[in-house]
């Protein structure tokens, strides 16, 4: 055993990444309930490709034959339908998880120095996730598929001085959304971003090792070490983290399947009922909404009005709705990292935010109405006033003291 | 904590144990997905029976049909094709057709047929899964001259078989040509698919 072990440590650093990154990975002994997300994320991410692999080999990205396909899958495939909701679960329940990981860093400020680029990196992960998720949408080609993908693409249409038209076609393929369309955006949705999610997540989690994880406390536990350089407040990853993961996980698990055996729809919260017809290029549903992940962002874009008889107001509102979060770690000017020992503006600022966001949400699912819109523009603005604000409410009002060492409850 | 010590033990059965429930865990859930690999619904019933009319079927013809994507022979003996099967036994590996599973019951004879004139072959190489060639003509130069009574020929590897699709001898193909289950509906009309028991009761 032990010869082995030192034939392969000759040729490949395994007991030295083992150790590094598990064994002696010193993660803070004071994790708690929104520690459980991180390690979730990738199992969601494992999940999806797994479920994916299996699903794009019964799959045919044609216009004419991939609605049929799903039905295939649903029908006659054997299990099929059970790896299809997994997939389609998997999908809802990945941006679950991940609202609930970056919840977790607005709580105890995992973004502020010296984790910026942890939290950048994130944030293209997050972005990348999205379009995955709305390619993914697309190929069942139903007809929340079809009119989906238009309006999203449409929305590069709204790029003034005729760039527009050029890069919606170049989007497109064709003139409508069709055969080319859906054809690249399978061929996007099953290895291009895959892959550029898988690199993203490894750099993120090699970025994260380097500095350390962030605690409840917001304690830099390497700033207490013992004599042996093990921090006083660390435990290693591996077993006391690896084993409380796995806790989470049955948990999760648990859950995730009540949803997959039971409800997969959820109401048509995770599949939407018009997208069990076939795209209809002549009939736009009654009332389309795109899934709840991107519900918040397509509200920001339905509350700004036209402006000059362009669209482009709503598009950009949306789109800096999104990348305003990339300057969080600037934007926060708090020399306190956890909510624990925060002022109180800050605290009433997130618990606004947090609402707002929820009601962004829910009022991108509402067909639109005369108080709807009114209510869509109140709260975005409550949304980007959370971020400009920042830097003021987050400089004022009394802080506690940080603790030196983590705190025990 | 440090005044407790270790139970290794205890240490050792719990991974244990969480490790076997787990392993058992990813057990089940391997099912769904390799079955999902095995043919589905559709390309089950792909494998339907198959109706062929053999009203205009001459003497010495062959058609080839498709029943579970493979091709099926039908073609016409002549009395002289009939009587030259017994004289070829001492050349063939299995002339008997000893191997139960590569022929129905019922095709279990020196004929392998129901019918002694309308043979109904199964046209797969037994050695790796070619389509051999028929070549009907009695001495075919290439094939032996004289001592060839008609047959077929794989071109994969060389494999050749007689006119009941029994294997010659010294060739690779180990067994005789495999016989589908048919039987007929009327004189002129062959099912493939279905056999003639199957088809009474």
């Amino acid at each position: 055993m032990d010869n082995n072990k030192n034939w392969i440590n000759q040729r490949f650093p395994l007991t030295k990444v083992w150790n590094e990154h598990l064994a002696e990975y010193y993660t803070p002994r004071n994790f708690n309930f929104w520690y459980f997300f991180g390690s979730l994320a990738m199992l969601v991410l494992v999940i999806q490709i797994v479920t994916g692999i299996f699903l794009a080999m019964h799959y045919k990205p044609d216009a004419a034959l991939a609605f049929a396909s799903i039905e295939y899958i649903m029908r006659d495939v054997d299990w099929g339908w059970l790896i299809r909701y997994i997939h389609s679960t998997g999908a809802s329940a990945f941006f679950i998880v991940i609202y609930l990981h970056m919840y977790r860093g607005l709580l105890y400020g995992s973004y502020k120095a010296p984790r910026e680029l942890i939290w950048i990196i994130g944030m293209v992960l997050y972005i990348a996730l999205m379009a995955e998720a709305f390619m993914g949408y697309v190929l069942p080609w139903g007809q929340m598929s079809y009119w989906g993908a238009k309006v999203i693409i449409n929305l590069f249409g709204s790029i003034p001085f005729g760039f527009g038209e050029l890069i919606v076609e170049f989007i497109l393929g064709d003139y409508a959304v069709d055969d080319p369309t859906l054809n690249r955006f399978f061929s996007l949705h099953v290895i291009a971003i895959p892959l550029i999610l898988v690199i993203l997540v490894f750099i993120h989690i090699v970025a994260l090792h380097t500095v350390g994880s962030n605690n409840p406390d917001g304690v830099e536990i390497k700033k207490n070490k013992d004599k042996n350089g093990i921090p006083k407040d660390g435990i290693p990853f591996h077993p006391y983290y690896s084993v409380k993961d796995i806790m989470g996980v049955v948990v999760f698990l648990m859950i995730f399947s009540s949803i997959v055996f039971f409800a997969p729809a959820l109401n048509g919260y995770f599949l939407e009922a018009p997208n069990f017809v076939e795209a209809n290029p002549l009939v736009t549903p009654t009332h389309i909404a795109p899934l709840w992940y991107l519900t918040p962002f397509y509200t920001v874009l339905r509350a700004v009005p036209p402006l000059f008889d362009s669209q482009l107001p709503g598009v950009l509102a949306m789109f800096a709705a999104l990348l305003i979060l990339i300057a969080l770690p600037w934007l926060d000017r708090s020399k306190v990292k956890s909510i624990r020992y925060r002022s109180w503006p800050y605290k009433v600022a997130l618990g606004i935010f947090v609402v707002t966001f929820v009601i962004l949400g829910w009022l991108g699912m509402q067909a639109v109405t005369p108080l709807y819109s009114l209510l869509a523009q109140i709260f975005t603005v409550i949304y980007f006033a959370f971020f400009i604000l920042m830097p003021w409410f987050t400089s004022i009002g009394k802080t506690k003291p940080v603790p030196e060492r983590t705190t025990e409850h | 904590m440090s005044e407790q010590t270790i139970d290794l033990k205890k240490r050792r059965f719990l991974t244990g144990a969480t490790s076997v429930v787990g392993a058992i865990g990813v057990g089940f859930v391997l099912v769904p997905f390799l079955s999902s690999w095995m043919p589905s619904a559709r390309a089950k019933a792909a494998g339907a029976p198959v109706d062929v009319d053999i009203s205009k079927l001459e003497e010495g013809q062959l058609v080839i049909n498709m029943w579970r994507k493979k091709p099926i022979w039908i073609f016409k003996r002549d009395k002289t094709v009939l009587d030259n099967l017994p004289t070829l036994n001492d050349s063939l590996t299995d002339p008997d057709n000893t191997v139960e599973k590569q022929q129905p019951a019922y095709a279990k004879n020196l004929y392998r047929s129901i019918n002694p004139e309308i043979a109904v072959i199964t046209g797969i190489c037994t050695h790796l899964g070619c389509s051999p060639t028929y070549r009907p003509e009695i001495g075919a130069a290439d094939l032996g001259g004289d001592t060839w009574k008609g047959g077929f020929y794989c071109p994969c590897h060389g494999s050749k078989f007689d006119l009941s699709g029994r294997v010659y001898k010294g060739v690779p193909a180990p067994i005789n040509l495999e016989i589908p289950p048919y039987h007929f509906v009327t004189d002129s009309l062959i099912r493939i698919g279905v056999d003639p028991a199957a088809a009474t009761s």
